[in-house]
Order: C-alpha cells, then sequence, then structure tokens
C-alpha cells in the first residue's frame, strides 16, 4: 500500500513524498514505516507508543480512530494510508 | 449549510452595482437574491497576510458589504512575495491602512471595519459576534485554536485554510452540523516540533490557491449553494498538484462542540498550546544551555577572540547571508561530529535561535562541555548589529 508523507515530516522519510509497504494491517503498516526510517517515530508516536493526538493518520479517506478495528483494520496492496498533521502557516508567516 | 444573514429585508443594488455585478446576476446560482445577500453579509477575515490578502481581494470583488479585517503587523519586504494586497511602497505601513486602501480601491462601495490588534481571549468574542462568517488566516495555533472557540461559542461558521511550504489544508468548520478544528485536531503540537514557515519555507503562490478556495467557501456559505467543505478536509499538493479530500467527523466527545463541552468560554490559549513566557532566567539560559546575545557575540569578535560558530542551517541559507560560522546543516550534525572539536567552546547559531538550539541540547547530550546557543540568530545580528547583512 502507498503512505501519504505530508511535507513537515518528509527530512524524516529519507525526502520521500509516498513510501510503499506491504503491510496487513494499518498498525504493521506504520511499524513498517517507522522501522524503515526511524527518524519518524517520535514525530508519529508518544513515549508510550500511541499516535500523537496532533497527528491524524487515514485509511483512504476515514480517520482510523473512527474505524471499528482502529489501527487493527485490515489492509490491501490498493489501499492508500495519509498522515495528516497539523499545519498553522497562513498570515505574516514570521 | 447556509448562512442565514439576518431575517432582514435584503438590501437593494443600485444602477451601478447591477452593472459591476452583471456576471453573477445571470448565474441562476447567484442571481439578483444571491447578490443582494452578498451585499448584507459581513465577513470577518482574521489576517491580512498570505491567506487574507486573496481572501479579502476577491471577497471584495464579490460585493460582500462589509468586510472586517484583524491585523496588528506592518508590511515587511519578504511578505511581498505572497502578500499581494500589500506593494513595494507599503513596506513598513500598517497592513490594514494597506489593505483598506487596494480594497475600496477595487470596489468603492465595500465597508471596511479595521481592528488593529491580536485577536486575543479578551476579544475576540466582541470583535467575532458582529459577523456573519469568519476566514481564519493567521499563522500559529494559540489563534487557530482561540478562532475555532469563539466561532463555536457564538455559533459562527469558520472557513479554515493553513499552508506549509506547498502544502495547504482547507475546511469549514464549526458549522451546527459539521465539526470544529478540535474534532480533527484535540490538540496543538508541542511547541518547536512543527517548523513554522519563515524556518520551512512556504511557496508564494501557495496561500493564493488556498486562501481562493476559503473566499469560494465564504460566498458558497452565504449563498447557501453548492457543497460547502463542512466535513471534509482538503488537501492540498501544489509540488504534485494533486487535491485529496478526507472525511471529518465531528467528535461526540469534542470539549468545544461536543455533547458535553468542558470548555464553554475562551481559555489562555498561549498556555493551552504550551507557550509559555520566557522569564528573566530562561532568557540567559534554557533547557540548560546559556543564551548567548548578538551584541556579545560582537562584543567578543571584536575583541579578537578566536571563536568557533556553528551555523547549522541549510546551504542556501547560508549563500544569502552568513556570519562566518562553519556550516553543517542541522540534520547532518550527528554524521558530522568528527567536524565539531570538543575541547572548544562551541556557539550554536541558524536564523531565529529554534534550530541552534535543538542542535545545541544534542551536543551537551553528546558530552561537549561548553556549548551556548546564539539567541535571535542571524535575524537578530541584521537587526542589532549589521543591517547589511541581508534577511530573509
Amino acid at each position: 500500500m502507498t503512505i501519504f508523507i505530508p511535507t513537515p515530516l518528509r527530512p524524516y522519510a529519507g525526502g520521500n513524498g509516498t513510501l510503499e509497504v506491504s503491510a496487513k494491517t494499518v498498525g504493521a503498516a506504520l511499524a513498517e514505516l517507522t522501522t524503515a526510517h526511524p527518524d519518524l517515530r517520535k514525530h508519529l508516536f508518544n513515549s508510550e507508543g500511541t499516535l500523537r493526538s496532533f497527528v491524524n493518520v487515514y485509511l483512504n479517506d476515514d480517520d482510523i480512530r473512527y474505524l471499528p478495528a482502529k489501527e487493527a483494520t485490515e489492509v490491501s496492496a490498493a489501499d492508500t494510508l495519509s498522515i495528516v498533521p497539523s499545519i498553522a502557516g497562513g498570515t505574516g508567516c514570521n | 449549510m447556509t448562512v442565514t444573514i439576518e431575517n432582514q429585508t435584503l438590501p437593494e443594488l443600485t444602477t451601478d452595482e447591477l452593472s459591476r455585478y452583471s456576471r453573477h446576476l445571470i448565474l441562476p446560482e447567484v442571481g439578483m437574491e444571491g447578490q443582494q445577500k452578498l451585499k448584507a453579509a459581513r465577513v470577518l477575515c482574521v489576517g491580512t497576510g498570505g491567506l487574507g490578502s486573496p481572501l479579502a481581494l476577491y471577497l471584495t470583488a464579490a460585493g460582500i458589504g462589509t468586510l472586517g479585517l484583524v491585523d496588528f503587523d506592518v508590511v515587511d519586504a519578504s511578505n511581498l512575495q505572497r502578500q499581494i494586497i500589500h506593494s513595494t511602497r507599503d513596506i513598513g505601513r500598517k497592513k490594514l491602512d494597506s489593505a483598506e486602501e487596494k480594497l475600496i480601491a477595487l470596489n468603492p462601495a465595500i465597508h471596511i471595519v479595521k481592528h488593529e490588534t491580536m485577536l486575543s481571549s479578551a476579544n475576540a468574542l466582541d470583535i467575532l459576534k458582529d459577523y456573519d462568517i469568519v476566514a481564519d488566516g493567521t499563522d500559529n495555533f494559540p489563534t487557530r485554536y482561540l478562532v475555532n472557540d469563539a466561532c463555536v461559542l457564538l455559533g459562527k461558521p469558520n472557513a479554515y485554510g493553513s499552508i506549509f511550504r506547498f502544502e495547504g489544508q482547507a475546511s469549514v468548520f464549526a458549522t451546527k452540523e459539521g465539526p470544529c478544528y478540535r474534532c480533527l485536531y484535540p490538540e496543538p503540537p508541542p511547541p518547536g516540533l512543527v517548523p513554522s514557515c519563515a524556518e520551512g519555507g512556504v511557496l508564494g503562490i501557495l496561500p493564493g490557491l488556498v486562501g481562493v478556495i476559503q473566499a469560494t467557501e465564504v460566498i458558497k456559505l452565504i449563498l447557501g449553494k453548492g457543497e460547502s467543505l463542512v466535513g471534509r478536509l482538503l488537501l492540498v499538493d501544489a509540488l504534485n498538484m494533486r487535491f485529496r479530500e478526507l472525511k471529518l467527523r465531528k467528535n461526540p466527545e469534542c470539549p468545544v462542540c461536543g455533547a458535553n463541552p468542558t470548555i464553554t468560554k475562551l481559555i489562555d490559549y498561549q498556555q493551552f498550546c504550551g507557550i509559555v513566557p520566557e522569564s528573566k532566567e530562561e532568557k540567559a539560559m534554557k533547557n540548560g544551555i546559556p543564551q548567548m546575545t548578538v551584541k556579545e557575540l560582537k562584543r567578543r569578535k571584536d575583541a579578537g577572540e578566536d571563536l568557533f560558530i556553528l551555523d547549522v542551517r541549510e546551504p542556501f541559507e547560508y549563500q544569502i547571508a552568513q556570519i562566518g560560522g562553519k556550516l553543517i546543516p542541522l540534520n547532518d550534525v550527528p554524521q558530522r561530529l568528527n567536524e565539531i572539536p570538543r575541547e572548544r567552546e562551541i556557539i550554536v547559531q541558524c536564523k531565529s535561535g529554534g534550530r541552534s538550539q535543538r542542535v545545541a541540547e544534542l551536543l551537551k547530550q553528546q558530552g561537549y562541555p561548553s556549548v551556548v546557543n546564539l539567541a535571535g540568530g542571524i535575524l537578530a545580528w541584521s537587526d542589532e548589529i549589521d543591517p547589511a547583512v541581508p534577511k530573509y
């Protein structure tokens, strides 16, 4: 499946905008991603290993927090995973 | 979702207006009544910068009756790459005055209300209450949450847009049936983890794209036509020119718009976002790292001291301006420690002092005995010591 990496996190993912993983579940896909790019881990997960509350993960167009199986949701090769962090830029950008 | 323009008789259009808005009037979705609704509408633009420029210009052109602008900043040369409401001759001028002049030139019938202030918990409800819709074009997390909460508390829809580098987000928050910003992001990131546009940069055209999306949503809400972005987050990737959308849900447990809200009045948003005012002690020492002022650096340079300045910015920034530091970009530092002498005092420097603080902390962890951070970075050097060093 394809994982979309947002601009602010690309420096921690080898500069890539998209990455391919072959995991069976959402959780496994994120694990595979952070194993390949360990610097991403602290940006996605807190010290207890749960997803940070300002990072949202979407399976296709659904927030995984609202999927019945959450991170255990099964995925196929045709699915996409999007990481959507909060960004604040707009006005003066000082 | 439709914004109910208060039950009033809609204002008549003048002969000039009939001709000015003829391309709207012949659109069945706008027509005479729609144009009259636009004329009756009051919209608040928070910020007259990157997003606020296209927003304010297009809303004014479209015939919005009353446009409120909130800003307290002055125009800087580095704004002009994207803040197209301001021109070169406006540098140093209040953004509100500069914006008002352009908007009135574009459409003399518009009623501009200038709020020359920083939106705060003390004034937000009072400012927002007089408007039908809010368009949020702010540039920091505390104001994002403040605008959201004030909109939810007052029941005003918020046409939201946000940008970073080549990437933008847009949605409509705080409608009765839809989610709010807190449903999407219950908590802000800790300070320093998400780079600002000043650190990360932004493609000048991107706020144009996103601000125009916000303006489109404002107009649709007033007209009550089409499908708004309520319940959808639009992601704009300008580099690959891809638009994607994600479903947003109203969080039943949302602390501000949920069934049992715990936030029923505005809070301290600086504190909520983990921003604490700097004490005198923190000015001299932050997280165990002494903070050197640019004046102190100048004094020691002038005294002829042989200093080791470590510049942790990117090579392209170094090309624009430098103050004689050794360049090792932030992300390369861990692999290039052998180029940083342990026996010397290391003065770490970046653009404004944020990245250099992180590197200073890293070096300290690595056992470097003497590491200081140059507070304010090369920007402070340009401001206080040598204006010939270009700011960017």
